[in-house]
């Protein structure tokens, strides 16, 4: 079985000459979708029936959630690549995706906040969703504090890896938990956030909006990927190439 | 092998007795605060009262999760004990149970006089020492993991509940609405069943993880 | 649809704006945070270079 595709995967060098190509692209395509979703979401598409002009908030709030959700699985298989099959890349990954997860969890909590307000007339309420994502904050804040607080920084990897591993398991848990605490207690009726049939103006400019949060996100990922490569490896000869001098 | 580590653990807890105390006094004086700053209208605190119970414990066993591994930590015992073939599972069962029997125990014998304090109906008495009976043991499993991926910092404290109350939160809920439920009368068996299976889930997975957060301390 | 009442947004204007004015913040944050983080990198890292070579041309002698 030929294993090298594999061992090159996973060689940091290789993932920053690829990178080094690729982030132009990402940088650029992100751009040029931010450009036709803003214009779109906020110019071209219809307002909603009952909720006005604050649906145009919908095309930040649910792109950034999606994005806060994705990027903490994708942080967590990382991570659990890197415990298992102790690769340093896969690390770094986990590493790298925490912060832009984390931002997005932000962004997701203060959009639903400024939308909730008009609409519900409330700038917070302990449903499932917004509970949950507020843990997912605390989460992903616990695991850069843990990843800091270690002087060696594999040592710190797979510490924060181990509580991401636990984490992910835990964060289906906590959702259905609130969830099931709120149908107990009828008064948070306004949890059930239903996505009417949407207008095809609205649904483009939604997804258009989800494909390029996605997309910056993963190219920051990337750019801070490039980075922590160049930290780690900085004592072989090609990164001395690299920086120059 | 379980018994005499259990043992060794119990007697380890019981000459710092001072070390035990303080949790659970901590454990009275919080939930005693709360009439003092909310309301002594027994209605009122009744409603509020499994919940601040339950939150009290949760602290209470957080601020104990110390004991579990730092001294042997730091004179290399948990070290050696990992390395010993046998099982690691073992040694950190023995450290998790240790750790209940003396502090999550204790918070659920002395449960019901804060029940009482906080104007909980004897229904909810049950209900709260059941819960909290199925319940401290997790909070010890859970909060082990935390504690082995801290042991080894200095600002472990603050990072630990950080860390650990996210993943308290089930348990807290379905602690605290299992409470509330008996007080009004209700059947609060769906509660209790899912805390159960925590309980059990949390026993096959937990010392897993928990050893290998000891493991990633240690290097 | 007017300048004025694509700011206003039927009457939620600041809401709206505010949302995306913040989104602009933090995308823009995340991505001057990281070319700044590195610039400071290649800064040290260079700074470490040098002080390694000249230790080690020193050692030569």
């Amino acid at each position: 079985m030929n294993w090298q595709w594999f061992h090159r995967l996973s060689s940091p060098k290789w993932f920053y000459q690829i990178s080094g190509s690729l982030l132009p692209w990402f940088w650029g395509i992100s751009l040029i979708l931010i450009v036709a979703g803003l214009y779109q979401g906020l110019y071209n598409s219809v307002i909603d029936y009952q909720q006005g002009s604050t649906v145009r908030i919908m095309y930040l709030h649910v792109p950034t959630a999606f994005a806060s959700m994705m990027f903490y699985v994708v942080m967590a298989v990382a991570a659990a690549i890197g415990y298992i099959w102790r690769i340093k890349l896969a690390h770094m990954a986990a590493v790298s995706a925490a912060p832009v997860g984390a931002a997005m969890t932000l962004l997701a909590l203060v959009t639903g906040s400024l939308w909730g307000k008009p609409i519900w007339n409330t700038w917070w309420v302990w449903d499932a969703r917004l509970t949950s994502e507020l843990i997912l904050l605390f989460l992903y804040l616990g695991f850069m504090s843990l990843h800091q607080a270690f002087e060696d920084r594999e040592v710190g990897d797979r510490a924060a890896g181990v509580l991401a591993m636990v984490g992910v398991i835990n964060v289906p848990i906590i959702h259905f938990s609130v969830e099931w605490w709120n149908t107990l207690h009828q008064g948070a009726t306004i949890s059930k956030f239903e996505k009417p049939s949407m207008d095809p103006s609205m649904l483009i400019a939604l997804l258009l909006m989800i494909f390029a949060v996605i997309l910056f996100c993963s190219a920051v990922m990337m750019y801070r990927m490039r980075n922590e490569v160049l930290s780690r490896e900085q004592s072989k000869s090609w990164v001395k190439e690299v920086i120059g001098q | 092998m379980l018994i005499k580590l259990l043992q060794r653990e119990l007697l380890r807890h019981w000459r710092c007795r001072q070390d035990l105390i303080n949790p659970l006094i901590f454990f009275i004086l919080t939930v005693s605060l709360f009439p003092l700053a909310v309301t002594p209208d027994g209605q009122l605190l009744g409603q509020i009262g499994s919940g601040i119970i339950w939150v009290a414990a949760l602290l209470a066993a957080m601020l104990s999760l110390e004991s579990m591994y730092r001294d042997d930590y730091h004179d290399g015992t948990l070290e050696l004990l990992l390395l010993q073939s046998g099982s690691s599972y073992t040694v950190v069962m023995a450290k998790i149970i240790s750790h209940w029997l003396t502090t999550g125990l204790p918070l659920v014998i002395i449960s019901p006089l804060l029940a009482v304090m906080m104007q909980i109906s004897s229904e909810g008495i049950t209900a709260l020492m059941l819960t909290l009976l199925i319940g401290t043991p997790v909070l010890s499993l859970i909060g082990s993991v935390g504690m082995g991926l801290t042991v080894g910092l200095r600002q472990g404290g603050v990072l630990l509940s950080l860390l650990v109350l996210p993943l308290y939160i089930p348990i807290l809920i379905f602690g605290a609405s299992a409470v509330s439920a008996a007080a009004m009368g209700m059947d609060y068996s769906g509660q209790l069943a899912f805390m159960g299976a925590f309980l059990l889930g949390s026993i096959s997975l937990v010392p897993l993880a928990s050893v290998a957060a000891i493991r990633v301390s240690i290097r | 649809m007017s300048m004025s009442e694509f700011l206003d947004m039927g009457g939620y204007g600041l809401y709206v704006w505010s949302s995306y004015g913040i989104a602009l913040l933090v995308f823009g944050g995340l991505f001057v945070g990281v070319k700044l983080q590195r610039k400071r990198l290649i800064k040290q890292l260079r700074r470490l270079y040098r002080q390694q070579a000249k230790i080690n041309t020193e050692s030569q002698q």
